[in-house]
């Protein structure tokens, strides 16, 4: 692979904060790099111009976890964007997670909002390839996936790290932020999802958010591979869950949402219990309890469609309340 | 065999440039037989060593690293569900692969969209299908930043972990 000239006569990207330095200072980054279970909730944004909506759904989650993703359009609906429901929640005091999708803007684009997210106090960013198009209501839309994954968040680390756009033009302030990623362990090619974990880090990711876990057995498996591949010191890595509400609800997921696989056996306890929702919730609990258990997971990442109150209940009945304060944080 | 062609050709560099008259010929002659091997795209910047020899420019998402999260359970793509997935088969060929095979592991950089329908194998020869931008860094840094870490942080990270071992609940 080629170096260009203006990397390599930039030394500032070869001093890299050791792990334990923090490069953020986000509350997410702290939890981690103290070794305390982490725990992420989803927001889904509102379709609405009030932010009243996203401000009565980060109540609910803000006691319960370490940071909020606010997602980017996903599955391809359109809704406030990532952004600017970040720049709300930092107005209010909360830490967002800034999830940042290729599908719907340029490496311009994303560059531009990265180092305004950073100005607006955004201290985490999770970098996706985000769901194509024909997922939502709009497939008519241009799709763009201008970069990818990968060289969005090698985009971001050479902002953050190297202080530079993409085109080697210096920056005056580099945006500080935790750097994260998405795998799903769940999707083929099964053998490969290990590597490209390590391809993801070799990029610049520090922490990693799963998709839906279901399948306990496959995510042993990967785990398995990750912790072999030693990836798991170098990492830190959420795993992604969340209640099914109904057994039909399931099937739809599996079959609508891309990247969630849903197992059989799963669908089936859910349509044969009394009451599907409780069932499904418990299913979710007990996923959280089996999934701390794994070598190499560092925290969990709870997602429910616009069902902010449900989350917080799951996340108090496994047992992970309360959240660690700022004061045993400080002390450390 | 690589440096031979390129010693080869290079009495005829003034020819080879981009948008040069012979170019026309470059670009016909590559449309039909990678066209016809590897239904290729014409992005100008070929990196099929990279992809198990599958082009990755047939990815509804243009993926140069891997695949996404939406792979179907039976291998097939999320947004054409009667096409397999491209690194599905990239993948698997990649396996097959003795000597290139491990390049699937490169992270690549952005694609450079200008080179869209020019020929790969003249920005190959000149330089500018391996030029990057020009902020980019490489592989070779990312190893040293983990050779400073585990120089300069190494008492640090283990540290971290023996703290991880204890408080982790």
């Amino acid at each position: 692979m080629q170096i260009s000239r203006s990397a390599r006569n930039d030394t500032t990207f070869f001093v890299p904060p050791p792990s334990s330095n923090l490069v953020s200072g986000s509350r997410l980054e702290r939890v981690l790099k103290a070794g305390r279970f982490a725990v992420t909730a989803e927001l889904n944004p509102p379709d609405s111009a009030d932010p009243q909506a996203v401000y009565d759904r980060a109540l609910v989650l803000a006691t319960v976890c370490d940071a909020i993703n606010a997602t980017d359009a996903s599955g391809a609906h359109c809704h406030m964007s990532s952004v600017s429901m970040c720049a709300l929640l930092t107005r209010a005091g909360y830490e967002p997670i800034y999830q940042i999708s290729c599908r719907d803007r340029n490496r311009i684009a994303i560059q531009g909002d990265v180092l305004g997210a950073a100005a607006m106090g955004v201290k985490n960013v999770l970098c996706l390839t985000g769901d194509g198009v024909q997922a939502g209501d709009q497939p008519e839309a241009k799709p763009v996936f201008d970069l990818d994954s990968l060289t969005l968040l090698r985009t971001v680390r050479i902002m953050r790290d190297a202080g530079q756009f993409l085109s080697g033009r210096k920056l005056d302030v580099p945006p500080r932020v935790f750097v994260g990623a998405a795998e799903n362990p769940f999707a083929p090619p099964f053998d490969f999802r290990p590597l490209r974990l390590q391809k993801k880090w070799q990029a610049g990711a520090e922490f990693i958010q799963t998709q839906y876990c279901f399948d306990i057995a496959r995510l042993r498996e990967f785990m398995q591979r990750v912790v072999d591949l030693g990836l798991h010191e170098k990492l830190y890595i959420l795993v992604g869950v969340g209640p099914l509400r109904s057994a039909r609800v399931a099937e739809w997921m599996r079959t609508n949402v891309p990247g969630v696989h849903i197992p059989d056996t799963m669908v089936e306890r859910l349509r044969g219990a009394e009451n599907q929702a409780r069932e499904g919730k418990k299913l979710c609990i007990e996923l959280i309890q089996q999934v701390r258990e794994i070598p190499g997971v560092r925290g969990v990442h709870v997602m429910a469609y616009r069902q902010e109150e449900l989350v917080a209940e799951i996340i108090d009945e496994a047992g992970l309340l309360p959240r660690v304060t700022e004061k045993d944080l400080a002390r450390r | 065999m690589y440096d031979a062609t390129h010693n080869a050709l290079a009495p005829f560099q003034r020819w080879l440039k981009p948008r040069g008259s012979v170019e026309k010929t470059f670009i016909v002659a590559e449309e039909i037989t990678k066209g016809a091997l590897f239904n290729c795209q014409m992005c100008g910047q070929c990196v099929l060593h990279s992809t198990g020899m599958t082009c990755p420019m047939n990815c509804p998402k243009n993926l140069r690293n891997g695949p996404c999260g939406g792979v179907r359970a039976n291998g097939h793509c999320e947004i054409i569900p009667e096409m397999r997935c491209v690194w599905v088969q990239a993948w698997e060929r990649s396996r097959a692969m003795p000597e290139y095979g491990n390049e699937i592991l490169n992270v690549l950089p952005p694609v450079n969209r200008r080179l869209q329908n020019t020929s790969a194998w003249i920005n190959e020869f000149t330089g500018i299908a391996q030029k990057n931008p020009a902020g980019w860094i490489g592989v070779n840094e990312i190893l040293m930043r983990d050779a400073n870490v585990i120089s300069s942080g190494a008492r640090n990270l283990a540290a971290d972990n023996a703290d991880f071992s204890l408080r982790s609940k």
